[in-house]
């Protein structure tokens, strides 16, 4: 997929323990045009929010630690289309803004939480890396790298708990799949067949590690496999792939059968954070990827083949850079927090 | 001579036990491995075997016969060739004639190795000395109604109360951690908890508290109310992340839209001779941690009381017990529903020349202490903090105002400790109050030794509470 990057998978190889029974070899999604023009602009969405938060950070009106999704929206989109939002919750780790944007959560609130304004989804007292919203079980938003993971199946635990029908989604990263804990949770959500699925978002780079030189194995789909837990690797570029692999996952899941593991084979095309360099790989390699995998070029091909024309993506792309430019525009009129939210919410109660 | 067989040690803190049952009789030849008497405690029973090989001369201590000292003889083995009838009849040399074989020892993954009977009978520990202060009745909480009936309940009964009755009131309340459910708890404190509630709320899991500190830590995220046992807080450390990162912090960095409504317990402090890895206080290492709750009771009704509150607070709490206390009765008051506030410290006794303010274990020590200052004519207030965070300081700044001395007493290191912090406050608050520098007594700034002697030396005691009040009252 990315000969420059990274080890293509042989898809056809026997999986380790034929004789277990396995979900079966998901299938692209068959989209209908509105799905697909859904998917094209939620991508989108992501992709123009992601370039202006840059563009604010730059300015120096995004403070802090910034990471964003640029390259990676086809996951979140595609995932998270496929969940029922009045059950199921996800969570995720820092580069998290594309996952609140595609669950259609107002892109100024998102914004004014990365400028740090009071009218912020967190009040502006989490920022970019800590966002919530408990209305959409959007559980955040974990700036320590892998915690999600054992909070995420901690979250699958309640659904089980009580008994909701819910099914968490938990997003990590190929660095945080070399934490501890994330085995530890492997371990109890399979002993207790708990109802999540862990998606490992293999962008190829834990901040500036490639993949291989930080994991014995870097099929990452296969690290489930000691405690039975089977993965599915994915075209994480290909939207339609990503929701395809959801809903084999998901009917594994709710069926009972407990975790899966879908490792989505994706590329951030910006650095791990703002500040970051970049320099662990050359530039011709993010333009390769951009030229041959874009998940939004991708999309637009398939639209303009069902007979979508320029001047109608044209005319959705003006949209969107409108919705994102008074998103900015609020982020940064919006006022900062009253000083005496500093002593607020510390505790719920008072003793 | 005739082997003297004694009472065994089976757990480092077991003192006096009940001999249940003997599975042999005058007369019957045992060898090594032969298990000869099952012993109960009040965690456990456990079999006892032989180590020696002979005939039994002569049974001491009937079965049947509770607290029996450790160390007492209980029996008499006649070795091979000697006569069993004089071996009876005549005296005997102490021997190490028999050791424990544990059944169902409660204790944790590191198991120490169990103390011998006659070394665990013959050497005073500090450990031992903090439990015998512990021995110190205190009055009646502020807050149990007059006139209200109270029951002796040791406090591992009162934390299962606590727990139980918050389970039996809400459903979303469950127990998970290591040993919990099938074997009733590490420390036996989950007793019967399976039984009542079965295992889709009471939870054993894996030796993995980093792991499931989080589980517990999501499922509060999510709308439960997870009560979350450490073996020891030693274990918790690796935990500490999701303590500190995931759950303490949520509510404000969520702009109060997130909340972790969850408490995490178990033991903490020195426990009896099992060295450092396994003897700390974590209570001013919680404690420094804005978003937390951190609480450590003293008696049987603080624990239960306490507890209940920390399961019903909407924010997440770490709930320090001590493994010293466990099988420590107090009296409880019997009421449905007691549930203590949590915040407020308690005067335990009154006094006017000095004020001992101290938290858990160390509340025992200031009591003793204040009985022998008593004898010389010192009259200590003591304070029970309860809570750690948020700290009554108006109680003990209250407190210095009359007595214009104050100690610190506290099972832990003197370093950036709640002593440090309680004497931080006074100076900034009760500065003109004081007629004395506010002292802190603690244990000794080592990890904690394993040798006996040199536990004693290490750990807090009364008389160096007697010392410091000495200082401090200008009588030395």
């Amino acid at each position: 997929m990315f000969p420059t990057v990274a080890k293509a998978p042989s898809r056809t190889s026997e999986p380790p323990i034929p004789n277990r029974e396995r979900p079966a070899e998901p299938q692209p999604f068959q989209a209908t045009k509105e799905q697909l023009l859904d998917f094209y602009k939620q991508m989108l969405l992501i992709r123009r929010f992601e370039e202006k938060a840059g563009q604010l950070y730059g300015l120096g009106l995004i403070g802090g630690f910034c990471h964003l999704y640029i390259g990676q929206e086809a996951v979140a989109v595609g995932l998270q289309s496929a969940l029922d939002g009045d059950k199921d919750s996800v969570i995720t780790g820092y580069r998290d803004h594309g996952h609140m944007l595609a669950y259609g959560i107002d892109p100024k609130v998102i914004m004014a939480e990365l400028t740090g304004r009071a009218a912020g989804i967190s009040k502006g007292k989490g920022g970019s890396m800590h966002m919530f919203s408990t209305e959409h079980k959007f559980y955040g938003g974990h700036g320590i790298v892998g915690a999600q993971v054992s909070l995420g199946t901690g979250l699958a635990f309640g659904h089980k708990y009580s008994n909701d029908g819910g099914v968490c989604l938990a997003y990590f990263g190929d660095g945080a799949a070399n934490q501890g804990q994330v085995y530890e949770s492997f371990n109890m959500a399979e002993l207790w067949k708990l109802p999540i699925i862990f998606v490992i978002e293999n962008n190829q780079y834990a901040m500036g590690t490639a993949v291989n030189r930080a994991s014995s194995e870097d099929q990452l789909y296969r690290r489930g496999e000691s405690f039975r837990i089977p993965g599915i690797q994915v075209d994480g570029m290909d939207v339609l792939a990503c929701r395809g692999a959801a809903e084999e996952a998901l009917a594994w899941v709710r069926a009972g059968k407990g975790p899966v593991i879908l490792e989505m084979k994706t590329y951030r095309y910006r650095g791990h954070s703002m500040s970051d360099p970049a320099k662990y790989r050359s530039r011709e390699e993010v333009q390769g990827v951009r030229d041959k995998s874009d998940p939004i070029d991708h999309v637009k091909r398939l639209l303009e083949e069902q007979g979508v024309t320029e001047a109608d993506l044209k005319g959705l792309e003006q949209d969107i850079r409108k919705t994102v430019n008074e998103a900015a525009d609020f982020a940064e009129q919006t006022p900062e927090p009253d000083v005496a939210e500093l002593y607020t919410e510390v505790l719920v109660e008072r003793y | 001579m005739a082997i003297e067989i004694k009472m065994p040690a089976l757990s480092p803190t077991m003192e006096e036990g009940t001999l249940a049952k003997w599975l042999v009789k005058e007369g019957d030849t045992v060898k090594s491995g032969d298990i000869m008497a099952e012993i109960e405690t009040d965690k456990a029973t456990m079999e006892f075997e032989a180590v020696d090989e002979g005939v039994i001369a002569k049974i001491i201590v009937a079965e049947g016969t509770d607290n029996v000292k450790v160390g007492t003889a209980i029996a008499l083995l006649a070795e091979e060739g000697e006569d069993v009838a004089s071996a009876a009849a005549s005296g005997s040399r102490s021997g190490d004639a028999a050791n424990a074989a544990p059944k169902n020892e409660p204790t944790d993954h590191n198991a120490p190795p169990m103390p011998e009977g006659a070394a665990a009978a013959e050497q005073e520990s500090g450990t031992q000395k903090l439990v015998a202060a512990a021995e110190q009745e205190a009055p009646a909480s502020p807050e149990i109604p007059e006139g209200t009936e109270m029951v002796k309940l040791t406090v591992r009964e009162a934390l299962r109360d606590a727990m139980a009755e918050e389970m039996r009131a809400d459903d979303r309340v469950f127990v998970m951690g290591e040993e919990v459910a099938q074997y009733q708890g590490a420390y036996k404190v989950t007793q019967g908890l399976l039984d009542e509630f079965g295992d889709r709320r009471v939870i054993d899991t894996p030796i993995t508290e980093y792991g499931f500190a989080g589980v517990g830590t999501g499922a509060a995220m999510g709308g439960l109310r997870p009560v979350i046992e450490f073996m020891t807080f030693n274990f918790a450390m690796q935990a500490i992340d999701h303590i500190i990162n995931s759950a303490a912090k949520t509510n404000y960095m969520s702009g109060g839209q997130m909340r972790c409504p969850i408490v995490f317990r178990g033991p903490n402090g020195a426990a009896s001779r099992v060295g450092a890895q396994h003897s700390q206080n974590y209570g001013p290492w919680y404690a420094s941690v804005p978003g937390l709750i951190v609480i450590a009771p003293y008696d049987a009704a603080d624990a239960k009381g306490l507890l209940k509150a920390a399961i019903r607070s909407e924010d997440p709490v770490v709930f320090l017990e001590n493994e010293l206390m466990y099988g420590r009765s107090f009296d409880v008051p019997k009421l449905d529903d007691f549930v203590l506030p949590i915040g407020k410290a308690r005067i335990m006794r009154e006094g006017k020349d000095v004020t001992l303010v101290s938290y858990s274990i160390g509340v025992g020590v200031a009591l003793e202490a204040a009985e022998k200052l008593a004898a010389e004519g010192i009259d200590a207030e003591v304070i029970d903090l309860r809570t750690l965070r948020p700290l009554d300081t108006k109680t003990v700044l209250k407190s210095l105002a009359k007595t214009n001395r104050l100690v610190v007493v506290e099972e832990g290191w003197p370093t950036c400790s709640i002593a440090s912090e309680i004497t931080a406050v006074v100076m900034e608050e009760g500065f003109d109050d004081l007629d004395a520098p506010v002292l802190r007594v603690t244990n000794e700034d080592v990890p904690l030794p394993y040798a006996a002697n040199l536990e004693k030396l290490a750990l807090v005691d009364a008389n160096k509470v007697v010392a410091a009040v000495k200082k401090v009252t200008y009588r030395g």
